[in-house]
């Protein structure tokens, strides 16, 4: 198998599910029950809290345990919002986020809010002179997406924190789902406020995630019925998949230093011997990218088509964001970076993690083009 | 990052003569022990300095690290050139040029240490300062209040050039001053005067009171997690004594009326402690009281109370107002745990309406109700559980693994 989709899940680490078996046994019982058990679990959160405060270089009571990215950006989006609207309704983005905080902003926008969604040029960025120009009296927050899911290119995070310093009153929000573990991101110097980050994207097991919430800053609750996560996400804990969470973070942070190199050289390969095919484009900018995905389309062939054929000889990868892969229909990420309706509606995501190799990423290529020959034949 | 030695300055210890020596070596222990999480580092002791090499490790963490530890007054980055003025001269653009962003004015304070290299300190400071002054654009000299200063020193293992400094913790290096049981109960004032005490040099251990099944297991891990975040600041291990004290609360609850029961629960905890501080050769006992209205903290309570021993009591939040001691439980890293709401054994019998003035008198006649008083005491110093708290290692480490 060669599973060319990290960015749409990752497998979980060996290490990972030993902790969750090891946690589900033994540690069972609710943290805010009364009794011994209650309190061993208790600690056991605390110390999953701790580790992953370390492991992010913040506070533990800056750490939010959430049910994964979608939740994170929804109450970071959310919960400043309504917490802080008595002072301003606008809200800053970009046209090119993922459909969770997409869409908690077109909500924002039917509940009387004001939105300015930053327009992206051809590598996917946005510029900082937009942003600066977009700020008024009444903005209350900033969020974007540190590494794009689909293209994966990197967003100016240090360069737009640096900016928002100036506004102290402007709450910074990044979805750095994308991002962790192999692009660096350190959320105290550059200013960040909320930063969201999913558990099963860095080999850690779905349904949990990490909202960093910097001390004072205050958010309103979504979920209410508890005082648990520091009154910010009432619910009883999940404290097998919290503690495997911080277990993956400490694996993957290990494994970014140690082999970042070698992503970055299988995407180097891989695009490098793309470009060359006739009828390929590399949607993924050279310069402004992470190192884990790679973007292209295939002109004049159905993406769903090269998918499932791919898919028959045990190379998988998708068409892009997982969580709207179903609408079918052009890719609003690249539409918004210009790439025309053609380019949009046939892009092909590959996204690797650090167990992927160049032998893995040299045999998918051979397939690709068999792949690609066969389904020509076909057409013609 | 052209930084590649840190420079540690001694905080007051440079002052006092004789003991210099032991003080300095206390500190580079402590500095040597708080350091060993990170690897490559070469760390060596100077005159009157400790000067790490980087050898390539990021800065941030390890000033941070040092911020923690007693007797350090400041902490520089510096780099290191040959002793060659051109050399230094180099050096030193590059330091300014590292500290400059956005700022606009600069000095250079020279100081040749090593009295054979041939520009003296006001050379050092027109030389160097000239060449800043050519190689940069927009700056100027102000010699009275710079936002940078760039400091020369030239010493016989070559030039240290600086010119970014933090501020380190201050205080004596601990160990230097002794030994206090520090009574910690769980609360916010406790571990900031736990802290304070160390800032004078002062080693503690912790005495806890634990009343079970009155007192939960939570609060008493409580007291273990307070005990264990300052180590940091320890340079080293904390023993923490947990005094097993239900048998004495509800003797005192039976035989005492309720309006002094906590002025004699105080007194009986004060001479439990004595005893430990004896048993593990402790000279004074710590607390975090607080002058204030309430029960325990007023002068009336603490005349009554305080005559059991004639041990030092040390309390240094003894003057602050309580929104200090909270800035100060913040800022080492206690606040989040003291706030947890489990009950001590200082609230769980606590009667409705406490005198604010006990006399001294009254207590010593009531105390006498208590005819066995002595063997509970006795009792509860034998019974005492010891921990060892050590920094960076959970006492408990079956989770580990987990992690």
């Amino acid at each position: 198998m060669i599973y060319l989709d990290n960015s749409a899940t990752t497998k979980p680490y060996k290490e990972v599910l030993d902790t969750f078996v090891t946690v589900s046994e033994k540690y069972f019982a609710n943290p805010s029950s009364l009794h011994s058990k209650g309190g061993e679990a208790e600690k056991l959160l605390g110390q999953a809290r701790k580790s992953i405060a370390q492991l992010l270089e913040v506070a533990p009571s800056e750490v939010v345990f959430t049910s994964g990215g979608t939740e994170g950006n929804n109450i970071a989006i959310k919960g400043i919002a309504f917490q802080h609207q008595n002072r301003g309704k606008h809200l800053i983005t970009s046209s090119v986020e993922h459909a969770s905080s997409h869409e908690s902003f077109q909500y924002l926008e039917s509940q009387g809010f004001e939105i300015t969604y930053l327009p992206v040029d051809q590598d996917g960025l946005i510029s900082l002179e937009d942003l600066e120009r977009s700020i008024r009296p009444d903005t209350i927050l900033v969020s974007l997406i540190h590494v794009n899911n689909e293209t994966g290119t990197i967003q100016p995070i240090q360069e737009i924190g640096e900016i928002l310093k100036e506004h102290p009153k402007i709450f910074f929000h990044v979805d750095n789902v994308q991002g962790v573990g192999k692009v660096d991101l350190p959320l105290r110097e550059w200013g960040i406020d909320l930063c969201t980050i999913s558990a099963h994207k860095i080999h850690g097991l779905k349904g949990n995630g990490i909202l960093f919430v910097k001390n004072g800053v205050s958010i309103s609750s979504l979920f209410t019925g508890g005082e648990q996560e520091l009154k910010k996400r009432a619910g009883t804990e999940n404290v097998a998949g919290i503690v495997a969470m911080a277990k993956a973070l400490r694996l993957i942070l290990q494994e970014s230093k140690e082999k970042k190199e070698s992503l970055f050289e299988i995407k180097q390969f891989l695009i490098e011997e793309l470009r060359s095919i006739d009828g390929i484009d590399i949607n993924t900018s050279m310069k402004y990218s992470a190192p884990h995905i790679i973007n292209f389309s295939v002109k004049g062939i159905k993406p769903e088509v090269l998918i499932h054929s791919l898919d028959k000889r045990d190379v998988y990868v998708s068409t892009r964001s997982a969580c709207s892969s179903k609408q079918g229909g052009a890719s609003r990420i690249l539409l918004e970076m210009g790439l025309g309706e053609n380019r949009a509606s046939t892009a092909i995501r590959l996204s690797t993690s650090y167990g992927n190799t160049l032998k893995e990423a040299e045999k998918a290529l051979k397939v690709l083009k068999e792949e690609l020959l066969n389904i020509k034949k076909v057409m013609r | 990052m052209i930084y590649d030695h840190l420079v540690v300055r001694y905080g007051e210890l440079s002052l006092k003569g004789k003991n210099r020596r032991h003080f300095e070596s206390q500190l580079f222990e402590t500095v040597k022990r708080k350091l060993r999480p990170f690897q490559g580092l070469n760390i060596s002791k100077h005159f009157d300095r400790i000067v790490i090499e980087l050898n390539g490790q990021s800065y941030e963490p390890i000033v941070k690290s040092l911020q923690d530890i007693f007797g350090i007054h400041s902490i520089s980055l510096a780099v290191r050139s040959e002793n060659d003025l051109e050399a230094i001269q180099k050096a030193a653009l590059i330091a300014l040029n590292e500290a400059i962003e956005g700022k606009k004015t600069f000095k250079v304070t020279g100081k040749r240490s090593l009295k054979s290299f041939p520009v003296n300190s006001m050379q050092l400071n027109q030389e160097v300062g000239g060449y800043l002054l050519r190689n940069t654009e927009g700056l100027t000299v102000d010699v009275h209040n710079p936002d940078v200063n760039v400091k020369v020193e030239v010493k016989d293992t070559g030039t240290y050039i600086s010119s970014k400094s933090f501020e380190g913790a201050g205080g004596l290096p601990i160990g230097v001053g002794g030994k206090a049981m520090l009574m910690l109960s769980g609360g916010i004032d406790s571990p900031v005067a736990g802290y304070l005490t160390m800032k004078r040099g002062v080693r503690i251990e912790g005495v806890h009171f634990h009343s079970p099944p009155f007192t939960s297991e939570r609060a008493k891990q409580k007291v273990v997690d307070l005990t264990q975040e300052l180590t940091r600041y320890s340079g080293g291990k904390i023993k923490l004594h947990v005094v097993p004290f239900t048998k004495i609360q509800q003797t005192i609850k039976d035989k005492i009326p309720s309006s002094y029961s906590m002025t004699i629960m105080r007194r009986v905890m004060l001479r439990i402690t004595e005893r430990l501080a004896e048993n593990n050769h402790a000279m004074a006992i710590a607390n975090g009281e607080n002058l204030g209205q309430v029960a325990s903290q007023t002068m009336h309570s603490m005349y009554a109370i305080n005559e059991v021993t004639n041990m030092p009591i040390l309390r240094p939040v003894i003057t602050m107002d309580k929104l200090e001691i909270m800035n100060l439980s913040h800022k080492i890293g206690t606040y989040e745990i003291s706030i947890r709401p489990y009950e001590d054994c200082c609230t769980i019998f606590l009667p409705s309406a406490p005198k604010t003035k006990p006399k001294r008198e009254k207590a010593i006649r009531y105390e006498k109700n208590i005819e066995n008083l002595e063997e509970l005491i006795e009792e509860a110093v034998n019974e005492v559980e010891t921990l060892i708290l050590e920094e960076g290692k959970s006492a408990d480490e079956t989770f580990d693994d987990l992690l």
